[in-house]
């Protein structure tokens, strides 16, 4: 059984970690992201679940993280600006695999720019934002009804990966309004829970250590200094330094095929769009219109790790076209890993791509 | 009483990184001491901290332990009590992690009233970076960021958590054992958020700059130039003059104002 409602996608996403069994809300409002924590603010209390409004977001990012080591599935959800300032606590959170889900409900950069008006313009800055080497998960919802699925998913891969996941949504997604089918449970996966006589570091074969909550009797320190596998800091140890950063790259990249979330439609395509977000509904849609074209579509929910194999599916492939609303980030991403031309489209400035600007830009191909 | 406080010693991890003379052991002691008198569960007491000297202390105590990022350690603290309030959370921090760059969450945690015990080590300067100037250096000590002498009046950390909220406010210091464990026990048992202020010698950083080059001399210093609360309030009334160059310490408040984290029963 399941029910069938009209929602926003910031609610949706709210729902989506409601049902997830987030219990730890912390955040710090900004458009266009706050409904999100307005839902929670209304619904987790009633729940006997923990909502706080924190004084910023390095404390909304710091607050989740403590909340995450009682065993708390927690969350926070920002836009641009607020992001920014996460970043320093990001890295904490990977170094000391912490899970955890932190929304961005993208909007017009950079500074305070445009609240109101979306975009996609913090794509590079969750990947690559935060000091030191990482890898991080990245979803990206093009749906309401994605933006309900991907939040679920977010807790889950958070929880099974030990790290922080994002769901890099934007205004538009985000305050849409859609139907939306929602079920009556959702799948949850456990975190991996530490076994006695194992340390609250050392790596299981999928090289993820069980977690220890916080309680129960592990007396774990929990350092963002490079540690050894007890957790104690060992800073000036190159091998222990390199073992450890290797393996929380890892991971995760050596997973990525395992959890890249994607459509791939018409493989033997010569023209090839490659969509996360508002771009893969303009796509959708020039593909109805034009039905006697052959036009090729990857429309990835997860864009990082980015799964570069995917394009290797399309043989035939002439072009990739990639529209995004920021001026090539992933486009980019693209052009790294592959010898067939890559087309940005760019487009800022807070409207979504057209299908007439889609047709335009894979005109030179057809 | 629990046991021993050796119990709550991290042992695998010493000897500890602090320099010789150093004010934190003497803090991190009293602390335990309190903790143990008052038969808290080690595996339900978790410290936190952010970053500096002071903030390694959890390092070296034997439970659950968050070593975060500077000056956010209040910020992780409220996340584990919100979510948990059965833990009993203690924060370490010092001068610079939690007025500087923390500055922010201390008064919005002390505005909460959140149910917990942070103790701040100020040391008056920098330690872990060598020896910059902090909110609290002196006007006139040298540091390596105020070579001719810091010019900034300082914060007085002890009121300002007064003036933010929290519940119990005091400070004492490293020479000052005594007091200063009792002082951090009847923050514990005191609902909301209890503010300890423990001046500590810092011969490294600060003593060396600041003809205070022996321990001793610091801790002569602290002996001499503290000043009771109450007897500076006295001396006040009555018009006598308080010499200028007197720190207080003593408790500043002890109250029952609504607090946050609270079990509920
Ligand atoms: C964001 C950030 N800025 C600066 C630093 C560098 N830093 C490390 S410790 C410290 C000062 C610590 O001073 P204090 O809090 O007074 O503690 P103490 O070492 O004196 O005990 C600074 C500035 C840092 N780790 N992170
Ligand atoms: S630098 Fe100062 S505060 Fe740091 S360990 Fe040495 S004496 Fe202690």
């Amino acid at each position: 059984m399941s029910r069938i409602e009209f929602m926003q996608g910031n609610i949706a996403c709210a729902e989506g970690a409601l049902a997830a069994g987030c219990s730890f809300f912390g955040g710090y409002p900004i458009t266009p992201s706050t409904e999100i924590a307005e839902h929670m603010a209304k619904k987790l209390p009633k729940l006997g679940r923990t909502f706080i409004q924190m004084e910023d977001e390095i404390a909304s990012i710091s607050a989740i993280i403590g909340a995450s080591w009682t065993g708390a599935r927690a969350m926070t959800a920002t836009s641009g600006p607020g992001f920014s300032l996460m970043m320093e606590n990001l890295g904490y959170a990977i170094m000391t695999e912490t899970p955890c889900v932190i929304v961005n409900i993208q909007r017009g950069g950079p500074s305070t720019g445009q609240p109101t008006m979306s975009a996609q313009g913090d794509m590079m800055q969750c990947r690559f934002g935060s000091h030191g080497d990482i890898s991080i998960i990245a979803l990206t919802p093009s749906s309401v009804q994605e933006m309900y699925e991907l939040t679920v998913k977010a807790f889950n891969l958070a929880d099974r990966f030990r790290c922080p996941v994002f769901v890099m949504s934007d205004e538009t997604i985000g305050h849409m309004r859609e139907r939306i089918t929602i079920p009556d449970e959702v799948e949850i996966t456990q975190r991996k829970p530490l076994l006695k006589g194992r340390l609250p570091f050392e790596p299981e074969d999928d090289m993820i250590p069980g977690f220890p909550v916080f309680g129960e009797g592990h007396r774990v320190h929990v350092t963002g200094l490079t540690h050894d596998m007890r957790g104690y800091p060992d800073t000036t140890n190159h091998e222990t330094h390199a073992t450890l950063v290797k393996r929380l790259v890892n991971k995760i990249e050596s997973k990525k095929y395992e959890i890249a979330d994607y459509d791939l439609v018409n493989p033997e395509a010569e023209v090839v769009f490659v969509t996360y977000g508002p771009a893969t509904r303009t796509v959708r849609q020039l593909m109805k219109n034009r039905s006697d074209l052959k036009i090729g579509h990857l429309n990835l929910r997860m864009v990082w790790p980015f799964p570069e194999k995917l394009l290797y599916e399309f043989e035939n492939a002439k072009a990739f076209i990639v529209p995004e609303m920021n001026l090539g980030q992933i486009s980019r991403e693209v052009e790294r890993h592959t010898d067939v031309r890559v087309v940005s489209v760019p487009k800022i400035g807070g409207e979504i791509h057209t299908t007439e600007e889609l047709l335009k830009a894979m005109e030179d191909f057809i | 009483m629990t046991g021993d406080v050796s119990d709550w010693y991290r042992h695998d991890r010493m000897p500890h990184i602090f320099c010789t003379g150093c004010g934190n052991g003497t803090v991190i002691n009293c602390t335990l001491n309190a903790v143990n008198e008052m038969g808290w569960d080690i595996d339900n007491t978790i410290f936190v901290s952010g970053i500096g000297c002071s903030s390694r202390s959890p390092g070296y105590i034997v439970t659950d332990s968050l070593h975060t990022t500077h000056g956010r350690a209040l910020a992780f603290a409220t996340g584990v009590k919100m979510a948990k309030p059965e833990f009993n959370v203690v924060v370490f921090t010092g001068d610079g992690d939690l007025s500087a760059i923390g500055g922010n969450h201390f008064i919005h945690a002390c505005r909460r009233n959140i149910n917990m015990t942070v103790v701040c080590m100020n040391n008056m300067i920098y330690g872990m970076t060598g020896g910059q100037g902090s909110p609290c250096t002196p006007v006139g000590a040298i540091s390596t960021t105020t070579p001719y002498g810091a010019r900034e009046p300082v914060f007085d950390l002890a009121e300002l958590a007064v003036a933010a909220g929290a519940n119990y406010s005091a400070r004492w210091t490293s020479y000052h054992v005594k007091e200063l464990t009792k002082a951090i026990k009847t923050g514990m048992e005191t609902t909301g958020l209890s503010f300890i202020e423990a001046m500590t010698q810092c011969p490294t950083s600060f003593g060396r700059r600041n003809k205070q080059r022996k321990v001793t001399d610091m801790i002569d210093h602290m002996r001499t130039h503290s000043i009771l609360l109450s007897k500076k309030r006295r001396m006040e009334e009555s018009g006598e003059k308080v010499p200028d160059d007197l720190f207080t310490v003593g408790e500043f408040v002890r109250r029952y104002r609504p607090a946050l984290g609270v079990v509920e029963e």
